[in-house]
């Protein structure tokens, strides 16, 4: 099954075009393809429940899984247990894995 | 290996470097027989527009002698045999019409832009 | 230990500019400690990571002196990433983009770096299991 990591470091309050991502993960994940969205940098911004984290929600409900850089997290003082649902920290690691398996690998 | 750039990033430093350097990099690595398409999406769609013109800068008593030329740049490229698609919707959202485009770039709507990525081995963004 | 891989990556950004250098810092390390070949394209601003006229300062506003502010200081960085990657057997090859070094004046660079252009960028990524593109904004 082809993987594809999609690596969002823009957030919605800066940045008009994170529905690029959102949407490109809902159409990779609707045609049967694995997808990753990896949250890093201001990225991880709208993780708290109810900061705009309802996108977020809706990709996990839609097979996406959505993973949530821990040290940026930290960095920014989000609580790694109380995300938005279907948000999960995940360590830089992540990214690296799916280079290594061959994953197509976007950074937004 | 077939690549997808994704080129997003616009006018960033197009005046000090007198190209795009993302468009450059790509005639570059063309030229050593890479095998490239371009998509083109966000505000990188209005590089495609014939009538952009950057001529004229001075500084002082220094003047600028070979503004960017981003449209001829990416025709050349396409000339070259790299596929150039842009996002259509990307384009009408900015009030440009068709006929503005260079001739040699294709549409590719935004729903369309996910089954694009699978027909390559790697995908970049720029 | 993983498999060696061998991966590229692209980076554009000068130093200090963008939290970008900090992650594509964070994941060299990572792939090191794995011992994989990482080849890294130093494009645009990215050239002046490495460069060796970098000092450290420090810091008043803290009250801290050069020693204790210990800054952070990219070419140290990346030295310090070379050696990690060689320790676990692997290696960081990288190319700072020979143009984007004379239009900055970055020629000044530490040991382990090499001049390029965007052929080696193709090769290093067509020669490598994976290649990741951080681009500048």
């Amino acid at each position: 099954m082809p993987r594809y990591l999609l690596i969002e470091s823009r957030d919605p309050f800066d940045s008009n075009d994170t529905r690029f991502c959102c949407d490109l993960a809902q159409q990779l994940a609707a045609a049967k393809n694995e997808v990753i969205l990896f949250l890093v940098q201001n990225g991880v911004l709208p993780v708290r429940p109810g900061a705009r984290s309802g996108d977020l929600t809706t990709l996990a409900g839609a097979g996406v899984r959505v993973l949530a850089d821990s040290f940026s997290l930290k960095e920014r003082g989000i609580d790694e247990n109380r995300l938005a649902s279907g948000v999960a920290a995940a360590p830089l690691d992540v990214v690296l894995d799916a280079l290594a398996e061959g994953a197509k690998v976007i950074w937004h | 290996m077939k690549t997808l750039s994704i080129v997003e990033s616009a006018y960033r430093a197009t005046v000090e470097e007198q190209d795009d350097t993302i468009v450059w990099i790509h005639g570059a690595m063309k030229s050593v027989g890479a095998d490239l398409a371009v998509l083109l999406r966000g505000n990188a769609v209005n590089y495609l527009v014939q009538r952009q013109d950057a001529g004229g800068l001075t500084f002082g008593d220094w003047r600028q002698t070979q503004p960017p030329r981003i449209a001829s740049d990416l025709a050349a490229l396409a000339a070259k045999g790299v596929e150039v698609c842009y996002v259509a919707e990307d384009v009408a959202e900015r009030g440009i019409e068709r006929k503005e485009l260079i001739n040699s770039a294709q549409p590719v709507a935004r729903g369309a832009v996910a089954e694009l990525l699978g027909r390559y081995d790697r995908v970049w963004y720029w | 230990m993983a498999d060696k891989k061998t991966i590229t990556i692209a980076i554009m950004d000068a130093p200090y500019e963008n939290a970008r250098s900090t992650t594509a810092l964070r994941l060299i390390d990572l792939a090191a400690k794995r011992g994989y070949n990482i080849n890294v394209f130093a494009y645009e601003g990215a050239v002046l990571q490495p460069f060796a006229a970098q000092t450290p300062h420090a810091n008043t506003v803290h009250g801290r002196s050069v020693e204790e502010e210990n800054h952070f200081i990219p070419k140290d960085a990346i030295a310090a990433l070379m050696r990690e990657a060689e320790r676990n057997g692997g290696k960081i090859d990288w190319v700072n983009c020979g143009l984007c070094v004379d239009e900055r004046g970055a020629a000044n660079a530490i040991p382990g770096v090499r001049r390029g252009s965007p052929a080696d960028f193709w090769q290093m990524s067509e020669a490598s299991d994976n290649t990741l593109v951080i681009a500048t904004r």
